[in-house]
């Protein structure tokens, strides 16, 4: 399952680096960001509740990155 | 500007007055140290603030953290050295403000006009409800339902015209500046603007179905494909920022130990420092990351703007190495339609023989005969003709004012006895006697589109190698429009499956780098389109199937726009190039001046800056594609 969220986020790198905090979240099998249209796409693995992982990933990208934002 | 960004604004303001006003005040020893403080802190003291956090949750290398290293090392320095030389500090976290400002304005700025640029999202539908218009949201319309679009409005749903006639404006969607006229019972894609009538339109989909959220929904997710490009220069950037940092604290460490063992010289400790600290402001390696994906995303927001949909960012990459260029011949290269291409040897005037055609099959429903009726372009008047007779994979014989007429192929000829001239060209021969004589014969074949020779003629000075043509047609018809449009090879009477064995042939036979593009136009050809390098689908305006198989997609039938896709794609991975090679090279450059002590701080964040601002210019300049 994909789904797409809108976030928030101030440089090119930090996007970069919420993908790759994203991407290592368990649960979720592959994720992208987009900075320019700040975007995130989330695949999450087979059986996972996509609302539990995603508030993992926007746990660990905060810790990454302190001034971004996943609108869940 | 946000009120982030405005207030960001005020503190470089009052930060660069402050530290302008110290300038003229003579203060020394501590009180000067505090005084420079003022300013530092206003400018830099979030920078400070997420550093420590960032430490905290295990961050070392963002740039918050170096800014404030370098800074404060700065800092210190000018203590110990009793320098009292404050100022560099200050302006370095001025200088990185700015340019952090600056970036994220002309970010904010692009991001809006590219999406102004795609504002093709309908923002109501007006249904008729007891004589009055009520504007609802598109999405709560159901299918079936009657809407009204007004002059100067969006058509907002895909549908057909249940009353009144028009002129639209469907450059949004195609890049097409023409406006195309629609009367009652023709198709309307939604996207298009309603310049003159009003119109009445019987729903065929819902909005979430229809054209406009396919490609809004297309070009929106575009950048969720990354390219080899980019994927390149986010590991660069994971890289290069703990490297620099590594041969900073070389930097600062082994000359002066080397100085003191080898030579037995004086150390000079603040001197190897200072440079590392000019080595951690450059290390920042925002300007690329930066650059390279809003270069991408201008160059897909230009195409788009030209009527060409590439759905991710790596399809341009690949696309502007294409060596080898399959197309479909169908409904790419020809338009797919019959229609009266000559009239040979004929014994009367041409348009006479067209009219006893037309008329001896007018009773006919066939595709051969339409396309006869049209050439003929007036009212069939059936009163004139009688004893139609048909002959099943002959042709018809009939009597038109009396006269007897026979139409069909060479089998009828020989069938009533009468000589005929075996025609050259390729397509379906009608040979026509009148009165018992033969009269010249009528050539119907697909006709080749105004442009495709053109733009075989363009993709080949663009640097395509090798144009192939795929056909299920004869070989006859296949050749002679494979030479006429100058196609370097033609592979006729193919079957659909043989078009997939055909193109993963070529692709084996190919080198590595040089890409193959097929050319379809999406109908019966989604097989083939999925198995190339890159998949174009043409006249995609409507057919869901070729959006969904394609990778590049263009919104009209015309063939020039394939090669307009191509200079596009190379224009936008030339700039990419030109922005990788600029702000890799700089800052190499800035980083050998800095330890080699020609570069000082102010430098040092100048080049960061400086090719920041440059390299983000650089890339809106993708945007622009109407002159290619």
């Amino acid at each position: 399952m994909i789904k797409t969220y809108k976030i928030e986020v101030d440089c090119a790198n930090c996007a970069n680096k919420m993908e790759e905090a994203a991407q290592k979240t368990k649960g979720v099998k592959n994720a992208a960001v987009n900075f320019m249209t700040l975007k995130m796409n989330v695949e999450f693995e087979e059986g996972q509740d996509p609302q539990t992982v995603m508030r993992q990933v926007r746990k660990n990208c905060k810790r990454i990155e302190d001034d971004c934002e996943i609108y869940l | 500007m946000n009120k982030k960004q405005k207030k960001m604004l005020v503190r470089i303001l009052i930060a660069a007055a402050m530290l302008a006003a110290l300038h003229f005040i003579t203060a020394s020893g501590w009180m000067r140290f505090a005084l420079y403080l003022i300013p530092y802190l206003i400018i830099g003291y979030d920078i400070l603030f997420k550093a420590v956090k960032g430490v905290k949750n295990r961050q070392i290398f963002d740039e918050n953290f170096l800014m404030s290293i370098a800074t404060v090392g700065a800092i210190v320095l000018a203590v110990y050295e009793q320098s009292g030389d404050y100022t560099e500090a200050v302006a370095v976290m001025l200088f990185y403000q700015t340019g952090e400002l600056f970036q994220s304005c002309a970010v904010g700025k692009s991001r809006r006009s590219i999406s102004d640029l795609m504002d093709i999202r309908p923002d109501y539908a007006n249904i008729e409800c007891g004589g009055r218009l009520e504007r609802v949201d598109p999405d709560e319309v159901e299918t079936g339902s009657i809407i009204v679009v007004r002059p100067g409005e969006k058509v907002p749903i895909d549908g057909v015209v249940v009353e009144g006639a028009s002129t639209l404006n469907t450059s949004a969607l195609t890049g097409e500046s023409l406006p195309r006229d629609i009367k009652t019972g023709d198709e309307i894609t939604s996207g298009c603007i309603n310049m003159t009538g009003v119109l009445k339109i019987r729903i065929m989909k819902k909005f979430g179905e229809s054209t406009v959220s396919k490609i809004l929904d297309l070009v929106e997710n575009a950048g969720s494909r990354k390219s080899r490009s980019e994927n390149f220069i986010s590991k660069f950037a994971r890289i290069y920022t703990p490297a620099v940092c590594a041969a900073a604290l070389a930097l600062a460490l082994l000359p002066p130990l080397a100085r003191m063992i080898f030579t037995g010289a004086a150390a000079e400790w603040s001197v190897w420092i200072y440079r590392a600290l000019t080595f951690l402001v450059i290390s920042c390696p925002c300007a690329l990351v930066i650059s390279i994906p809003l270069s991408f995303f201008a160059g897909i927001g230009g195409a788009s703007r030209a009527g060409v949909l590439v759905k991710g960012s790596n399809y341009l990459e690949a696309l502007s190495q294409t060596k080898i260029m399959v197309f479909d011949k169908t409904g790419t290269l020809t338009k797919g339609a019959f229609e009266v291409n000559g009239v040979h040897h004929s014994e009367m005037v041409n348009s006479e023989l067209l009219e006893y055609a037309a008329l001896a099959e007018s009773a006919s429903s066939h595709p051969i005969s339409r396309s006869l009726r049209l050439a003929y372009g007036r009212e069939i008047d059936s009163s004139r003709v009688s004893d139609i007779e048909e002959i099943s994979g002959n042709g018809v014989t009939a009597r038109v004012d009396g006269i007897e007429v026979a139409a069909g192929n060479d089998k009828l000829m020989k069938r009533l006895g009468i000589s005929f001239i075996p025609c050259h060209s390729a397509g379906t021969i009608i040979h026509m006697a009148v009165g018992g004589e033969y009269a010249g014969h009528i050539v119907i074949s697909d006709i080749i589109k105004p442009n495709s020779k053109a733009a075989i003629a363009s993709l080949k000075t663009e640097g395509i190698d090798k144009i192939i043509m795929l056909t299920g047609d004869t070989e006859k018809a296949a050749v002679q429009v494979g030479n006429a449009i100058g196609i370097d090879q033609v592979y006729s009477g193919l079957l659909p499956s043989d078009k997939v064995e055909k193109v993963e042939e070529l692709l084996k036979g190919k080198p590595e780098k040089a890409k193959l593009a097929f050319v379809g136009d999406g109908i019966n050809d989604a097989p083939v389109l999925r198995r190339a390098d890159i998949g174009i689908a043409m006249g995609a305006m409507g057919s869901d199937a070729a959006i969904e198989a394609a990778d590049v997609v263009l919104m009209d039938d015309d063939p020039i726009k394939i090669s307009k896709a191509v200079k596009i794609s190379r224009k936008c991975m030339s700039i990419v190039y030109q922005n990788i090679i600029f702000a890799i090279g700089i800052k190499t450059i800035c980083l050998l001046l800095g330890a080699a002590g020609f570069a000082d701080m102010w430098l040092a964040i100048f080049a960061d800056v400086g090719v920041m601002i440059l390299a983000v210019l650089n890339a809106i300049r993708a945007l622009f594609v109407k002159k290619l």
